[in-house]
């Protein structure tokens, strides 16, 4: 029977849990076919290079070695030279699609070069290390600015240059805004961000059945449907030819989301051998070959009245883009939009140059460039205070936009050709709760008592937006057969999210059954006829609402079918605990089972109410635009001058994205976003030397957020359900990290006023934090 | 390369006697030759801790220790700790409870690192920085830990502690 517990907008258990609890998930890894063979790619390992001889003898000898493929194996496979990936994008100058495997120029450290093919992984590690690889070194392009140089090397040598794209936003008059302003502050930021780093790495295994005529791949992706669309075009079969399953993912974070050259490689490979292929990443691969975030350079001037009025910004950002262009040019466009933020910007202008480096391609991660804008929007707006001589909450207030302003349209063209517009929220009253929360107005007694007693405490600020809920679509069908189990489907897809208990939530909500009546598939290519799956915090908006229809539409149906079943009118029944009954005569009833074998058809005869056949429905829930979800974070620090070190004392959320399916699955979304943010600013950073080769490859050089060094996030709610989809939700998935740097850098920066420090870089380790504190130290003494 | 070598050891109750390649480790080992999947691999460096087992009783890193090496000794992984009825542990159960869960690849390894520190504090209850201190060896990149540590102080905390200090809920509009 219905339970509480599973409406919507209740912290339902998750259906997710028991199997992953009892260490039976079955994730990529764990699946294992009769005569499956493995798989190693051999990568280069320098940053640049020309193969002058690749030779694969020795290795194709090894006992136990299938096969070792290099790019002139696969080629014929293949309908075009390069992987036929382009996300179509207006900026850019010349798409630079991946190789399968290297042809003959190497362009990053991690770049696959050949595929070894053995009876074990153990076997096929031992074969490439056989494996001859001569390669020219070519000058190496590390720093994006430094690309754009007309003596510049070139990253690929077909290329004319290195600058991959170029986009800008411009609205208002920036320069007349500049031109008249009181006052003008120039700043330039370093930010560097990091990997995805799910704790599964990614992997691939693939199968072609012969009789079926069917290349089956499982694949640890974020987007099956674009998985199998990529391998349609580049291989040349037809849809009917390719399946692509996700099993348990370990986790996305964005960089699942990109197709890398192992998705085709694989497939490529169980082509040619006739046997199941497996794939599956190593940390260092995960390093190196990975896609993540990298380094932006922003340089930027913000005019504003003596009353701190924004009047406008503008600048440039230089965006390390790495060796290719796997994943279009949304993450700077996405920083770059972000920086406006909830406040009132009359005239922002800024010129976005997409630089080639010899990198891994970068492609977004948690929060895919937006925590940059965030950054440096908040960063100038600390200047302005400490410029004004005004509280940073006080500057900030007196930009925010009001509700009574919503919704609120920004002049800048978004992807699909519509205009930014935020649909609802209500910043100034998330700034207030967030400050009360944290006790903003007695912190400086308290900093003034600790810094007595010698200790270095700071409170930051920061407030932003996210859009969410991408399009432009998700699809959710539902099947009931006579066996009476609701099965839902959906394009969407789950990485550890909890999406199949937020889809089983909503349907189960209008059986009025438990979530775990409700069977939900994802990620199944056969499953659905479309689908995009996870990017943008949308599958909340985008596969809750298709849910939601799809469960109204089918509820409808099997309530018409039992009302003529019963022979009653469709007004007098009710869906009660998952079976269709007569409004006051209980036992008058028709199962769901029983419905469907009614809709299932038997020959000659008619269909319940001449219905169309089965129990079932298919539907796709277009996005009638973007969903604002929208924050303030508060963060209290304390910093040990002597060490630079830096402790979380304290971190507070107040989180707005609209009406909550799951409470607590938001909750898990928003805390575990926040540390993201938090490893972001103090601890990850992905590390390269002057020749390109990567020096923090391993968790004990490149450093993840531990269960010791993170606070507890207090989270409060504010809820401005939004009238963009039925349900009213917006998306919660990256939120979490867009804010905490800006938070922690305000407070850091705030623990050290004695020092007079100004932080402008991302990450803020240790030891920048003491050459800071030695430059400030240098320049007061000079 | 191949290097075979006998092994005998006693792995969730039950008696195993395989030769195995010298130069495998435990995880690919439970993996792949004894199907014991539940326990994940996520750096074979030794830093994630996904692969954390029992071995007599002690936590170690699966991947840092080879197969040989666990000749005689009896080893514990996560497909023992629930009941054959499938009931879950309680520590499972309050890991569901308190969302301390998300992909659940960093989840055995979790577990596993509870049992023990369960074990070792000897019925003293635990606080919060001791509880994230035992954690710090896992790590987990969806939860931000937090629903892991509730569910701890669920079980090894103060009784009657209330472990959030805010009001996580209903603090709407």
């Amino acid at each position: 029977m219905g339970e509480a517990s599973s409406r919507i907008g209740t912290s339902a258990r998750r259906i997710e849990d028991a199997a992953l609890l009892r260490g039976a998930g079955r994730f990529l890894d764990d699946i294992v076919l009769p005569d499956l063979l493995e798989a190693t790619f051999l990568r280069s390992p320098v940053a640049h290079g020309l193969i002058r001889r690749l030779d694969v003898s020795a290795a194709r000898a090894l006992q136990g070695v299938h096969a070792v493929f290099t790019y002139a194996d696969l080629r014929p496979l293949m309908t075009s030279d390069r992987m036929p990936l382009a996300l179509p994008a207006a900026g850019l100058r010349f798409a630079v699609d991946p190789f399968v495997l290297a042809v003959d120029e190497v362009c990053y450290v991690g770049e696959p070069v050949a595929l070894v093919v053995a009876q074990t992984r153990r076997i096929a590690e031992d074969a490439a290390a056989l494996i001859t690889l001569d390669l020219e070194p070519l000058p190496a392009v590390v720093d994006p600015v430094d690309a754009l140089a007309a003596d510049a090397p070139k990253v690929r040598r077909e290329c004319p240059d290195n600058l991959v794209a170029r986009t800008r936003i411009d609205y208002g008059d920036a320069d007349a805004a500049f031109a008249q302003a009181p006052h003008v502050i120039g700043q330039q930021f370093r930010l560097s961000k990091g990997g995805g780093h799910s704790m599964e790495p990614r992997g691939v295994l693939a199968r072609f059945d012969e009789a079926e005529d069917l290349l089956t791949v499982w694949d640890s992706t974020q987007m099956p449907h674009r998985a199998k669309a990529i391998l349609v075009d580049a291989l040349g079969l037809s849809e009917r030819q390719i399946r692509v399953l996700t099993p348990d993912v370990g986790g996305g974070f964005g960089p699942k989301a990109v197709f890398h050259p192992e998705e085709l490689a694989i497939p490529a490979a169980a082509l040619l051998l006739r046997r199941p292929v497996k794939w599956v990443e190593d940390r260092f691969e995960s390093f190196t070959a990975t896609c993540g975030e990298r380094d932006q350079v922003w340089t930027m001037q913000v005019a504003f009245t003596q009353d701190a009025k924004l009047l406008g910004i503008r600048g440039t950002l230089r965006h390390d883009h790495g060796a290719s262009t796997p994943y279009g040019i949304a993450l700077p466009y996405n920083a770059a939009t972000n920086l406006i933020g909830p406040y009132v910007l009359p005239a922002y202008r800024i010129e976005i140059d997409l630089c080639m480096t010899n990198k891994t391609p970068s492609a977004p991660t948690r929060g895919a460039g937006r925590p940059q804008g965030t950054f440096v929007m908040e960063r100038l707006l600390d200047c302005m205070a400490r410029k004004l001589g005004l509280p940073r909450d006080e500057v900030r207030r007196r930009n925010l936009i009001a509700p009574s302003q919503m919704p609120y349209p920004i002049p800048v063209r978004q992807r699909d050709g519509s205009t930014m517009e935020y649909d609802t929220g209500d910043y100034p009253e998330c700034q207030a709760r967030a400050l009360k929360a944290a006790g903003w107005t007695d912190f400086s007694a308290r900093q003034a008592q600790a810094l007595s007693e010698g200790r270095y405490i700071g409170l930051g600020l920061a407030n932003y937006v996210e859009a969410t809920g991408r399009g432009p679509f998700e699809s959710v069908a539902i099947r009931i057969g006579p066996s009476g189990e609701i099965v839902a489907s959906t394009g969407a897809t789950a990485q550890g999210q909890g999406v199949k208990t937020m889809v089983a939530q909503i349907v189960a909500d209008a059986f009025d059954v438990a979530p775990q009546a409700v069977h939900v598939v994802t990620g199944d290519t056969s499953a659905t006829h479309a689908g995009l799956g996870a990017y943008a915090s949308r599958q909340a908006v985008t596969a809750g609402n298709a849910a939601h229809r799809a469960a109204r539409l089918i509820v409808e149906k099997a309530a018409t079918a039992a009302a003529e079943l019963l022979e009653v009118s469709r007004d007098d029944i009710e869906i009660v605990g998952g079976a269709c009954r007569v409004k006051g005569v209980p036992e008058q009833a028709r199962s769901l089972g029983e419905i469907a074998r009614a809709l299932a058809g038997t020959p000659g005869f008619a269909l319940p109410a001449n219905l169309p056949p089965g129990l079932s429905v298919a539907t796709d829930y277009m996005t009638a635009g973007l969903t604002y979800t929208n924050g303030t974070h508060l963060a209290e620090v304390e910093v040990d001058p002597e060490t630079g070190g830096v402790t979380i004392l304290r971190y507070v959320v107040v989180h707005d994205c609209g009406r909550m399916i799951n409470p607590m699955m938001v909750e898990g979304q928003v805390i575990g976003g926040v540390v993201h943010g938090i490893g972001a600013t103090l601890f990850e950073w992905m590390r390269y030397d002057a020749e390109g080769q990567p020096l923090s490859v391993t968790y004990a050089d490149y450093l993840l957020p531990t269960a010791d060094v993170v606070p507890r996030i207090e989270i409060h709610h504010m809820e401005s359900p939004t009238p963009l989809n039925p349900l009213g939700v917006k998306g919660a998935a990256e939120s979490g990290t867009i804010g905490a740097p800006s938070a922690l850098v305000s407070a850091v920066e705030d623990a050290l006023r004695p020092f007079g420090v100004t932080i402008t870089d991302l990450p803020v380790t240790p030891p920048a934090l003491r050459r800071l504190m030695r430059a400030a130290a240098a320049r007061s003494a000079a | 390369m191949f290097d075979p070598r006998r092994v005998t050891l006693v792995v969730n109750g039950n008696p195993v006697d395989r030769m195995v390649d010298s130069r495998v480790h435990l995880a690919d080992f439970l993996r792949r030759d004894l199907k014991l999947t539940g326990t994940h691999l996520g750096c074979e460096h030794g830093v994630c801790g996904a692969c954390t087992i029992l071995v007599d009783g002690a936590s170690v890193r699966a991947c840092l220790m080879l197969a040989v090496q666990a000749d005689g000794r009896r080893i514990d992984t996560i497909e023992s700790v629930a009941g054959d009825d499938g009931i879950l542990h309680p520590i499972q159960e309050a890991l569901s409870r308190r969302h301390g869960l998300q992909c659940g690849y960093c989840t055995p390894g979790v577990v596993m690192t509870l049992l023990e520190l369960d074990r070792d504090r000897d019925g003293r209850s635990l606080s919060e920085p001791e509880i994230r201190a035992a954690l710090s060896g896992n790590l987990c990149r969806c939860t931000g830990y937090q629903g892991i540590v509730d569910a701890a102080l669920d079980l090894f905390g103060p009784k009657n502690i209330e472990t959030s200090t805010q009001p996580t809920h209903g603090s709407s509009t």
